[in-house]
């Protein structure tokens, strides 16, 4: 034993005899991770929230979040003598007094941007894979009230400064609140202290931008991590893989090594692009005043979907016991998002109530296995995509010579005709695929050599694949729809038919698939 | 040329340049100075009027009407002062290139001198605003940067962007950008109001408050690149883009080169 192991032997010996970690570190430390670059997406999330409190500590030190007016005498001339808010002051002395502050305040905002879409594209990782499959829901419930959080925190935090883009938001914002029917004038008055815009409503934004809101993160993200590290990271298919094992690294040293090398690499895209690219530029935009408006205003994009909604409402309102409902802010603006969050909540049981599938899975799907699934994500993608690009209606409108009339109408129709075509084509797709996939199991793959016959014909030679390829493609389970029969043996109806024959369908239209390959098929085929 | 070309790296070049300059910009500057002062003679005048009118007839007659009365494509143009002129014809909006939704800014048809005399021509049939003289637009003397920001963002954001970018408008009208556009012509563009714009008369902004404006826009332009790529100074849309695109791609990649086998 040299001197050096001996040290370290007897530090290792101190720490765990008072706190007896080693036990639950030999565990733990060897734990294995399955290896896929899918697998990294929520990482970037993560990391870049540990981005955004860092940074984001470091603006609290000179932000001032008060409504008080002062008069701007700081470096930037087009603003100087102007009276403003000590929140918009204090933000344009972080960007030009601060040294360093510009920098922080644009890689604070550049990591919130990344930490929304890494949160996207994470969730439609493990919505095409099924990996929210039991016993995996409640993570999903987190996944998603994380993504809902992420989006308040977002628009709070770019409301923050009062310069004239963060105060229109917030104007709309009110109006949603006071939308909400009976409530919604009275829920609008409590947000705000009185009228808008007050003085009251951004110190207590802060608050639940700094202290609230990062807290629930914390305490999601957490919980969100120890169900992933209790049940164990779900794996691809493939040879070895089963749904009782994990296949991959030990997280000591390999995937600790690779998870730490990778927190760095997103740090130093995100303070790249802090360096680089513009983002949020208050002093352009100028401080907040409810008479003032600015052309193409827009929220940033995970808020653009609920902006092009709104965009896109037609004039409604209604007048009804001396109150007014204006349904073109309350369809678009609560309406909408309340069913499509919900819905997405309870997805993994919805499927599962289809399906009559109560198993574990800790094998992922691959998407065009379950072409139902695949088809419904991206039709909810079309959906989105349609309502973001109309919430940049008047932007796209002068960049491509287009009127935002045109752009309008086609969302308008879009919106209902474009999803139920993406559904279409996508299980088409899907299935297509599995028709490949049973082709090349059973035919093999085409070399493109063509071979002359003796009698003159010409065929084009195919090679089987390899045993761990056809595995891939035939892995997969294909179970027939569920059988609910409307009456009994007697021939009397069941109770609850109406909901019976609606499942029915359904997990018909789900089990839909192109049977798969199996070892009589080929036989068959050497047969012949 | 070649010949001259030669030479262009001479010592010498530099200050003969700069005095070639000094004594161009010298001379421009103490002709424009006397035509201002010495105003044209009542002949001189009604040459220009005819000479205006000539080119009225050859060039804009044809949807303004032969007096300018209008027509059923075109509105009439008695009473729109030189102003409106100058500013359609010169910034090359007027003669329109296609009869479709909003005359654009293009390179002008007509030379100065026509368009003085075309402007000459059309004040001649009824009192309008005339074209601000260059005493008239001593923005930098006359206006402020900060007040020009805060009448800019209460009365032209709204349709041509917090930054002067421009935007869009309903039916495929627009709001060009204000970046680039002589100070003239963003003076008689507010007090003529062409096409959807409306007319900020001296009593809603006086002449100092649109001095102070068009001193706000200069100082936009010349707006240093602060923080980087300003992204087109659109707003949240490009931001967006660049996060999806550049942001997501880089950070993917990395990921997709984390995760691949060691070979």
């Amino acid at each position: 034993m040299t001197a050096r192991e001996r040290i370290a032997g007897s530090v290792a010996n101190y720490v765990d005899e008072r706190t007896g970690a080693a036990k639950w570190m030999k565990k733990n430390l060897t734990k294995v991770f399955p290896d896929h670059w899918s697998f990294l997406l929520g990482e970037i999330a993560l990391y870049s929230f540990v981005i955004l409190l860092l940074s984001g500590t470091f603006l609290t030190f000179w932000f001032d979040p008060s409504q008080r007016e002062v008069i701007y005498d700081g470096s930037y001339e087009p603003l100087q003598g102007l009276e403003m808010s000590a929140a918009y002051a204090s933000t344009l002395d972080i960007s030009f007094e601060i040294r360093g502050g510009l920098l922080m305040r644009q890689i604070h905002h550049w990591a919130a941007l990344i930490f929304m879409a890494a949160i996207v594209v994470h969730l439609m990782r493990v919505y095409f894979t099924g990996a929210f499959r039991k016993p995996r829901e409640f993570n999903w419930i987190i996944g998603v009230g994380l993504l809902t959080l992420g989006i308040v925190e977002g628009f709070l935090g770019y409301s923050l400064p009062d310069d004239l883009l963060s105060g229109t938001g917030i104007r709309i914002a009110e109006a949603i609140i006071q939308a909400l029917p009976l409530v919604g004038s009275y829920l609008a008055f409590f947000a705000f202290g009185g009228a808008f815009p007050g003085e009251a409503f951004i110190p207590r934004i802060y608050t639940v931008h700094v202290l609230l809101l990062p807290g629930a993160f914390l305490a999601l993200i957490t919980v969100h991590l120890m169900l992933v590290w209790y049940q164990k990271h779900t794996q691809y298919p493939g040879p070895g893989r089963t749904e009782k094992n994990v296949v991959g690294y030990p997280l000591l040293p390999v995937y600790m090594a690779k998870a730490g090398g990778f927190f760095f690499i997103v740090f130093g895209v995100t303070a790249f692009l802090g360096a680089v690219a513009s983002i949020n530029p208050i002093w352009l935009y100028g401080p907040y005043t409810p008479a003032q408006v600015s052309a193409g205003s827009q929220p940033d994009w995970y808020m653009g979907w609920l902006d092009g909604l709104v965009r896109m409402a037609p004039p409604l309102e209604s007048y009804i016991f001396g109150y007014t409902i204006s349904w073109n802010i309350l369809i678009p603006g609560l309406i909408v998002p309340g069913i499509l969050f919900t819905g997405m909540a309870l997805y993994p049981f919805i499927e599962s109530w289809i399906t009559g599938d109560k198993r574990e899975h800790h094998l992922l799907d691959r998407p065009r296995n379950a072409p139902n699934r695949t088809a419904l994500g991206v039709m909810s993608l079309t959906f989105m995509l349609v309502a973001l690009i109309n919430g940049g209606n008047d932007i796209i409108a002068t960049t491509f010579d287009l009127t935002i009339n045109q752009i309008m109408w086609f969302s308008r129709i879009g919106i209902f005709v474009l999803p139920p075509l993406a559904f279409v084509i996508t299980k088409r797709l899907c299935l297509s695929l599995q028709r490949a996939d049973r082709e090349l199991v059973l035919h093999g793959r085409e070399t493109g050599r063509l071979v002359m016959m003796p009698h003159g014909e010409f065929v084009e030679v195919h090679e089987p694949i390899s045993p761990e390829k056809a595995w891939l493609l035939t892995q997969h389970e294909q179970n027939p729809p569920l059988a609910l029969e409307e009456s009994d043996l007697r021939g009397v109806r069941r109770p609850g038919v109406l909901k019976n024959k609606l499942r029915a369908r359904l997990s018909k239209a789900h089990a839909v698939s192109i049977p798969k390959a199996t070892a009589e098929d080929l036989k068959e085929i050497e047969h012949h | 040329m070649k010949r001259l070309s030669r030479f262009r790296r001479h010592r010498a070049v530099a200050p003969l340049l700069l005095v070639l300059a000094l004594f161009s910009i010298g001379t421009t500057f103490s002709v424009a100075g006397a035509s201002t002062s010495s105003p044209l003679t009542a002949a001189e005048k009604s040459a220009l009027i005819d000479e205006g009118q000539r080119i009225f007839l050859k060039g804009c007659s044809s949807c303004h009407g032969l007096n300018a009365e209008g027509g059923g494509i075109a509105p009439s143009l008695i009473g729109v002062g030189a102003a409106s002129v100058d500013f359609q014809v010169a910034t090359g909006r007027m003669p329109m290139a296609d009869m479709s939704t909003q005359a654009m800014r293009k390179a002008p048809v007509y030379n100065e001198k026509e368009v003085e005399a075309l402007a000459a021509y059309v004040a001649s049939l009824a009192p309008g605003p005339g074209i601000p003289g260059e005493e008239h637009l001593n923005y930098e003397r006359d206006g402020s940067t900060a007040e020009g920001g805060e009448l800019f963002r209460t009365n032209c954001a709204m349709c041509h962007n917090f930054a002067g970018q421009g935007g869009a408008l309903t039916q495929g009208k627009y709001a060009p950008t204000v970046m680039g556009v002589e100070p003239r012509h963003i003076y008689e563009a507010m007090i003529t109001g062409p096409q959807s714009m409306p007319v900020f008369s001296d009593k809603t902004i006086t002449p100092e408050e649109k001095l102070s404006i068009i001193k706000w826009i200069k100082a936009a332009e010349n707006e240093p690149q602060l923080g980087g790529a300003a992204l087109g100074r659109v707003g949240p849309v490009t931001e967006g883009l660049l996060v999806w695109t550049l942001g997501l791609g880089m950070l993917v990649g990395v990921a997709v080169w984390l995760a691949m086998k060691a070979r």
